[in-house]
């Protein structure tokens, strides 16, 4: 056998072993944090597996607690998880996002620190990027962090900070240099929201829910430790970063809610539910049923691109081309609500109770939460400003 | 499968680049058309191509072939596409090969091949007889008459049939509109010389200058050893479909990214207010859409070509999204680019137009991108 082969034995013995049944179906993920809370028991034996195991994060070097294994035998692992259905051990900002980040600009010290805690769950993460008056022009942020001593006080507003009402730590862009022109004033600090100082309100969204906050500092206090990089030198990071995200959610209209499988195959069926069949066992609405074709056909496609960018990118990590799969992927998850909602008629638009099905209702729900697909992370125009700009060179 | 080429398929596309630059450049097309070239192609092309191995790129060793494969050919067509360059690549090293490698017997293969590898053998396929492409609805048969097998019926849009040695033509084996042929969807292939008597071959003038006819077989009599292997060959005539419709998807995208390159240039050469138009935000996003789609084409392309080479049981599904998405990003592509020209991209002199006027016929052959989509949604099951 090769080392290949050992592998994939060993993991699904590890799996066979170590993987809760409950874990083996669909269901919600865990987010871990300093006061987790889980769904079901197998959920916490889960995630201390895993996370004890580097799996949550499979291919991070082993000294920061992650993984180390190559992408050879990170595919295997994710195959194998995929043959028994397993769901994520842990979900989490810290793994899509920090953590890259932090193992391409952080100190040898704050990587031991932070990393380990990702990699098991310890620590719930948020972002503070956006301010209310800092969108698309997100450089414009004026969120001030002074240094005082030992620590920077930091005084501002975030906004659209996901779930910043469970999280623990926040990852922050701060100004530094006030003067300074501003992409040069920028600095990346890391805060904990476990302090007077920070107060978080959430925002109820058009969906009825509130996966998003404001976060208030008001003589915050974060350690100079805490300052990653250097002081104004926050840009290049906060770019890496949102590359970072931006990949993460390419990937969502694919995977959200279900494997990839399901998810692309799945539309066609759930249309048929609806409208039917014709005596060809053809969806029975032509309209509907070539627009569940073109968005068939297109998901395909995409995902058959973001395999191939996968392929292409070496060690670099993700390049302005997660802006393109940004852009792309989230399109085709608002347009697929779409076709859902086309499909159910009246049924797709209630709000609570009867007559609806419960997954009605949910499926109701997402579509309003897609909207903000196409904003969260970079707009669409912000993302085909950074492909004409970056990739095909036309510049202003 | 990887979705990127590995070295030697990259070697292979990048030969190719290379050689199309210099031997045929987009003035080599415009050349042949404006002299009306009944042929459509130069001969010393097709022979330098053939000593490069691409006349017989799908054909095995054995028959003198280079056999790099549907992800080698896919490379080729692709450069080509870039350029428009006219050669029998389609016609003969795809087609007339593959169905000769396909469903010929031993005796057809060894004559044939070797000469397809050479590239002194050329062929055209005769398949279609109307305005759209649709395989099952054929009128022109060949039955037995008075001792002898005759075909007779019209064939149209035959893609290098005034060229080549050899016709390859679809025909029923019953003749159509009678009580005992309804329902027969039996099809076989006869290898047919075009000079033989009863051939009638008519040069059909399409807007993107390829080399096309039409072919009328009025009572055309043919001989049992004509027939190109065995009796009803409805399978294999899907299969090497399949292929022509992936490889007409990658030359279809090497024409995408070409106008798409060249729109890009002229956005950043041409100035207007004082600044490149390629700094308006109008013509960036819409630059920047073109460039999702033919990144998503690319990938379908690949994948497609890769479910043939490890023959997928998948690969019917793989041709339609490529043709679905190489005709969608082309029509995209070819229209925007003359729109993004403005003025000059309506123009004889500029090549833009070119795209233009090639991309709604390949966009037609071997079936649409509305063809494509309904055969995915019912191999989909829906």
């Amino acid at each position: 056998m090769t080392n290949l082969e050992n592998f994939r034995q060993e993991t699904k013995d590890w799996l066979n072993q170590n993987c809760p049944p409950e874990m083996r179906k669909p269901g919600d993920v865990s987010w871990g944090g300093r006061n987790s809370r889980f769904s079901h028991p197998d959920q916490e034996i889960w995630l201390e597996r895993m996370g004890q195991k580097g799996w949550t994060c499979p291919t991070w070097p082993k000294e920061y607690g992650g993984g180390g294994l190559t992408k050879e035998e990170n595919k295997i692992l994710q195959e194998e998880l995929f043959e028994i259905g397993a769901r994520p051990a842990l979900a989490s900002f810290g793994i899509w996002m920090l953590g890259p980040a932090l193992l391409e600009f952080a100190s040898e010290e704050q990587k031991l620190e932070h990393i380990p805690n990702i990699v098991q769950g310890k620590i719930w993460w948020c972002q503070g990027y956006s301010e209310p008056g800092s969108g698309s022009d997100l450089a414009s942020l004026s969120t001030k962090a002074v240094l005082d001593g030992d620590n920077y006080i930091v005084n501002g507003q975030k906004i659209w900070t996901s779930n910043a009402n469970y999280s623990d730590m926040i990852f922050c862009l701060v100004r530094t240099g006030p003067q300074e022109p501003k992409h040069d004033g920028i600095s990346f600090m890391l805060i904990d929201m476990d302090q007077p100082g920070v107060e978080v309100k959430p925002i109820k969204l058009i969906s009825g829910k509130s996966p998003f906050c404001e976060t208030f500092f008001t003589d915050a206090v974060a350690p100079k430790s805490n300052l990653i990089g250097e002081e104004n030198k926050g840009w290049t990071i906060a770019k890496r970063l949102l590359q970072h995200e931006r990949s993460m959610i390419s990937g969502m209209g694919l995977s959200v809610g279900g494997t990839s499988k399901n998810k692309i195959s799945g539309l066609a069926e759930f249309a048929k539910r609806y409208v039917g069949i014709d005596e060809k066992n053809r969806l029975s609405n032509p309209f509907l049923r070539g627009k569940v074709a073109r968005h068939d056909v297109n998901s395909r496609a995409f995902s058959l691109t973001l395999q191939r960018m996968g392929e292409e990118m070496k060690s670099g990590g993700p390049s302005a081309t997660a802006s393109m799969g940004k852009y792309y992927g989230t399109e085709q998850n608002k347009l697929r609500y779409e076709i859902m909602l086309e499909a159910m008629g009246f049924n797709g638009l209630g709000w609570e109770g009867e007559p609806f099905s419960p997954e009605e209702l949910a499926i109701t729900r997402e579509w309003l939460r897609s909207k903000a697909n196409s904003i969260e992370g970079g707009t669409s125009e912000i993302n085909l400003n950074v492909i004409s700009k970056r990739v095909l060179g036309l510049t202003d | 499968m990887a979705l990127t080429l590995n070295e030697e398929q990259q070697l292979l596309k990048d030969t190719a680049r290379e050689f199309v630059q210099k031997n045929a450049p987009i003035s080599h097309f415009r050349e042949l058309r404006d002299a009306n070239d009944d042929k459509g192609y130069s001969q010393d092309l097709w022979m330098k191509m053939a000593d490069l191995g691409w006349a017989g790129i799908l054909i095995d060793e054995e028959y003198g072939g280079s056999n790099f494969g549907m992800v080698g050919l896919g490379a080729v067509l692709e450069e080509t596409g870039r350029n428009l360059v006219p050669s029998p690549l389609i016609s003969t090293a795809l087609l007339g090969a593959s169905l000769i490698q396909l469903a010929g017997d031993k005796n057809q293969k060894k004559e044939l091949l070797p000469k397809i590898s050479e590239g002194k053998l050329t062929t055209a396929l005769a398949l279609d007889e109307g305005a759209r492409h649709n395989p099952l609805n054929i009128s022109t048969f060949c039955v037995k008459k008075g001792g002898n097998l005759v075909l007779e019926g019209r064939k149209t849009f035959v893609i290098d049939g005034q060229s080549a040695n050899l016709l390859i033509v679809v025909a029923r084996n019953s003749e159509p509109n009678n009580k005992e042929s309804n329902g027969d969807v039996s099809r076989s292939m006869y290898l047919v010389d075009p000079k033989k008597v009863g051939v009638k071959i008519t040069k059909v003038s399409m807007v993107d200058s390829r080399s096309y006819c039409e072919i009328i077989f009025d009572k055309v009599e043919v001989n049992e050893e004509d027939r190109l292997g065995e009796e009803n060959v409805v399978g294999i005539i899907d299969d090497v479909l399949e292929r022509v419709q992936i490889g007409i998807s990658a030359e279809m995208l090497g024409n995408a990214l070409e106008a798409f390159d060249q729109t890009i240039q002229y956005l950043k050469d041409r100035k207007q207010f004082g600044k490149p138009i390629g700094s308006f935000q109008a013509l960036q996003h819409r630059a920047a859409q073109m460039f999702s789609e033919l990144e998503l084409t690319k990938s379908s392309v690949q994948g497609a070509l890769n479910a043939i080479e490890e023959n997928s049981n998948d690969k019917s599904r793989f041709a339609s999204l490529a043709k679905f998405k190489a005709g969608e990003t082309l029509n995209l592509v070819s229209n925007e680019a003359v729109q993004m020209h403005g003025g000059v991209g309506v123009t004889d002199e500029f090549d833009i137009g070119f795209f233009l006027k090639r991309a709604r016929v390949v966009e037609q052959m071997f079936g649409s991108s509305d063809y494509h989509l309904d055969r995915y949604a019912v191999l989909s099951e829906y």
